[in-house]
């Protein structure tokens, strides 16, 4: 496929206005870049950067393009959201990077490094001695991701015993350790009891403490909240963000709630049909996101500053098979603005381009364009 | 735990009566309903041209002529305390369990039963092994490499054993190995205890036609489960942890993909063990199965209703022992 990405992306050094950079808590350099079809040129000094990842499946019916040309870099200490319905990509994207397609037969091209490190090229016992230990992921719904014939002790330790060569009663104690700092009460107790006597809220710290048992740097949570009760989604959430600021790793949080990554993220991605979409700070997504699916995405979320009668706005139709991605921009036949691009998005694949400092979108609305129906879509709301 | 298994006792000889009570009705109920009278039924015991003076005598002896309720409640307490035949002149004692006399051979029902349990215990428990182990391999390995010429071909293999009666297999076997070329060539049973090489190398043939046909269900059975398992989050999630392929497998998905297969397996061997019919037909190994074949070509009710209580009852404690062996395996039917 020829997907017509400008090669002209811009590589931004540095000159970016302190002001977008309002939500990073630490107040860091902005060092989260994307970029664009640079596949093996600058060497990655990100903690994580993909280079032009695609992940495909050959079916009876076809290639299921999954994950096609995906371009980002996140470093220590950020967190970034990815965004997008079911189907979009994001769960195989995550996958993906912890290598769990390398066998089988799905098709993996592009680069994934991870500290510096291939993982696409890696060799499987490489990529499995870092899976667990260097990156770790944290999983949706606790309940049938734990294993319901072993303790929660037993699940955590093996995690930890596999990637340390410690006493299984040292594993136990860094359990028991692990279990008090995700805050679960009486965690000596529970660490015998199995998932099942243990409620959502209390399985998903002990999953997390699972994920973090080997003090991962690179933490992907998908959807970790997704089957809570709002009080506990808030809670959960609250814990990764301390845990991150206390390990200071990276997370990605994988979801299609844009109130989960409103919270926490830095900066948010939001996927189509296994493509970037848009790609910004969280607050320039919030606050002038460029493409038309953020707007709809934005738009179907429920708002305290909303009038109350005013009825949801969902997006029309329904997500792409990804085997026949439709021609053009893949978004197009879902799209309310797609008249405006003179038949350009049914032929031609919008490029990502620049639409502010650190801000891509790939849409073939002019930015100008963009601006003002966001703007006249945002007075309407409220 | 323990309440658990107290229950299940309780619940067990419960079944058990209930089970009694029915064979009850049905041979000796039944026939009355028929037309069976008590003067026919103990003339059965008596032999060929008997004397109405015999027939009677007997008829008193074993109480048929008293009250079906009273005739159930001895049958019972037969079993459990044994009986004192002592009506008339002679005497006789039946120790428990007593399950009556054999109409043919006019002897207590369970000595000879007893005599025939070895038998059937080392054909069902040796094949169980035999298929348990190929079973569960065989299904293992098809669903890691499903889709494979192995998967296919030891598939094909099943869907055979599952379809060729033991009848089929068995003779075939015979014929090549035991006659063409004698490798085992004299299936009899040699107890155990008196030659342990003679009673392995005897029910080598028996054993393999019996695994066959059950390995072929296991072996399906495994494979399913096993491809349901694998697909499951939590190996998923073991992957994610960085576990080796291997203990992935066999730690997170065969421990989860084994227990339907432990409830099967209770089920069959506890049928097996009430006697392995068509095996020990063709093999002329004289176990419970044979013993049943032979008990009912002679309608001898004594008989049938005894091994019937037996088999019963073997099913349920290989159900119960599944129950506990369940809740042991999976902690979620624990708590």
């Amino acid at each position: 496929m020829a997907d017509g990405e400008s090669p002209a992306q811009e590589s931004r050094a540095g000159g970016r206005p302190a002001r977008l950079r309002a939500r990073d808590r630490r107040g860091r350099a902005p060092e989260v870049q994307a970029t664009d079809g640079a596949v093996g040129e600058s060497p990655p000094s990100a903690l994580l950067d993909l280079r032009d990842l695609r992940i495909h499946f050959p079916t009876d019916d076809g290639l299921v393009k999954a994950v096609d040309g995906l371009t980002f870099t996140l470093d220590r200490g950020r967190t970034l959201g990815i965004v997008g319905e079911s189907g979009s990509g994001k769960s195989v994207t995550s996958l993906g990077i912890l290598g769990l397609y390398n066998t089988g037969n799905a098709q993996m091209s592009g680069k994934i490094y991870l500290d510096g490190e291939d993982l696409v090229a890696a060799d499987q016992a490489r990529v499995r001695e870092l899976r667990g230990s260097k990156m770790a992921m944290i999983f949706q719904d606790s309940l049938s991701a734990l294993h319901p014939y072993y303790t929660i002790g037993d699940q955590i330790t093996e995690a930890y015993l596999i990637h340390n060569k410690v006493s299984k009663k040292a594993a136990r104690a860094h359990a028991v350790d692990l279990l008090k700092r995700v805050g679960i009460p009486q965690a000596a107790r529970r660490l015998d009891d199995y998932p099942h006597q243990f409620s959502g809220g209390m399985r998903q710290r002990a999953m997390i403490a699972m994920a973090l048992s080997c003090d991962p740097e690179l933490l992907i949570a998908d959807e970790p909240t997704t089957a809570l009760d709002v009080t506990v989604q808030a809670q959960i959430l609250d814990l990764i963000s301390e845990l991150q600021q206390e390990y200071d790793s990276a997370v990605i949080m994988i979801t299609h709630d844009l109130g989960v990554v409103a919270e926490l993220a830095d900066d948010i991605l939001v996927m189509y049909a296994g493509r970037m979409a848009e790609y910004g700070s969280s607050e320039d997504v919030f606050t002038h996101p460029g493409h038309p699916y953020t707007w709809g995405l934005l738009g179907s979320m429920p708002r305290l500053d909303r009038s109350r009668m005013d009825r949801l706005l969902s997006i029309r139709g329904t997500p792409p098979s990804l085997i026949n991605v439709p021609a053009g921009c893949p978004f197009n036949p879902r799209c309310d603005y797609a008249a405006r691009t003179n038949g350009r998005s049914e032929t031609e694949v919008p490029a990502l381009r620049p639409v502010g400092p650190g801000h891509l979108v790939a849409c073939h609305l002019s930015t100008d364009e963009q601006r003002r129906i966001w703007a006249e879509r945002d007075k309407v709301a409220s | 735990m323990i309440t658990f298994i107290v229950r299940r006792l309780i619940a067990t000889v419960f079944l058990l009566i209930i089970v009694s009570m029915v064979t009850f009705a049905i041979f000796v109920w039944l026939p009355k309903l028929g037309g069976q009278t008590t003067y026919g039924l103990a003339t059965q015991y008596v032999g060929r041209n008997p004397t109405r003076e015999a027939v009677l005598q007997v008829e008193q002896q074993l109480g048929l002529n008293k009250p079906l309720y009273l005739q159930y409640w001895h049958y019972l307490s037969a079993i459990v305390v044994g009986e004192h035949y002592n009506a008339g002149p002679a005497t006789a004692y039946c120790p428990p369990p007593c399950f009556g006399y054999s109409f043919k051979s006019q002897q207590p029902v369970w000595p000879q039963m007893v005599s025939d349990i070895p038998v059937t215990l080392s054909l069902a428990i040796g094949a169980a092994v035999l298929w348990l182990i190929s079973g569960i391999s065989i299904g293992v390995l098809s669903a890691l490499k499903r889709g494979s010429i192995f998967d296919r071909f030891s598939m094909g293999v099943a869907l055979a054993g599952v379809s060729l009666p033991i009848f089929f297999t068995g003779l075939i076997a015979l014929e090549l190995f035991s006659y063409r070329w004698p490798i085992f060539p004299n299936v009899t049973f040699v107890p155990f205890t008196q030659n342990p090489y003679l009673w392995a190398k005897n029910l080598v043939l028996p054993w393999i036609c019996l695994a066959f046909l059950y390995a072929a269900l296991y072996a399906r059975l495994t494979r399913a489960g096993m491809l349901e398992t694998m697909s499951e989050d939590y190996i998923r999630t073991a992957r994610a942890k960085g576990l080796q392929e291997r203990r992935v497998i066999v730690k997170h998905g065969l421990r989860a993909a084994l227990t339907p297969i432990i409830t099967i397996f209770g089920m069959d061997l506890g049928l097996l063990l009430g006697g392995a019919i068509l095996t020990e037909v063709t093999f002329s190994l004289h176990g419970l199965g044979l013993f049943t074949i032979e008990a009912v070509d002679n309608q001898d009710f004594p008989e049938i209703m005894g091994v019937v209580l037996l088999a019963s009852f073997f099913i349920i404690i290989a159900n119960l022992f599944v129950d506990i062996l369940y809740a042991y395996v999976d902690p979620r039917v624990r708590h």
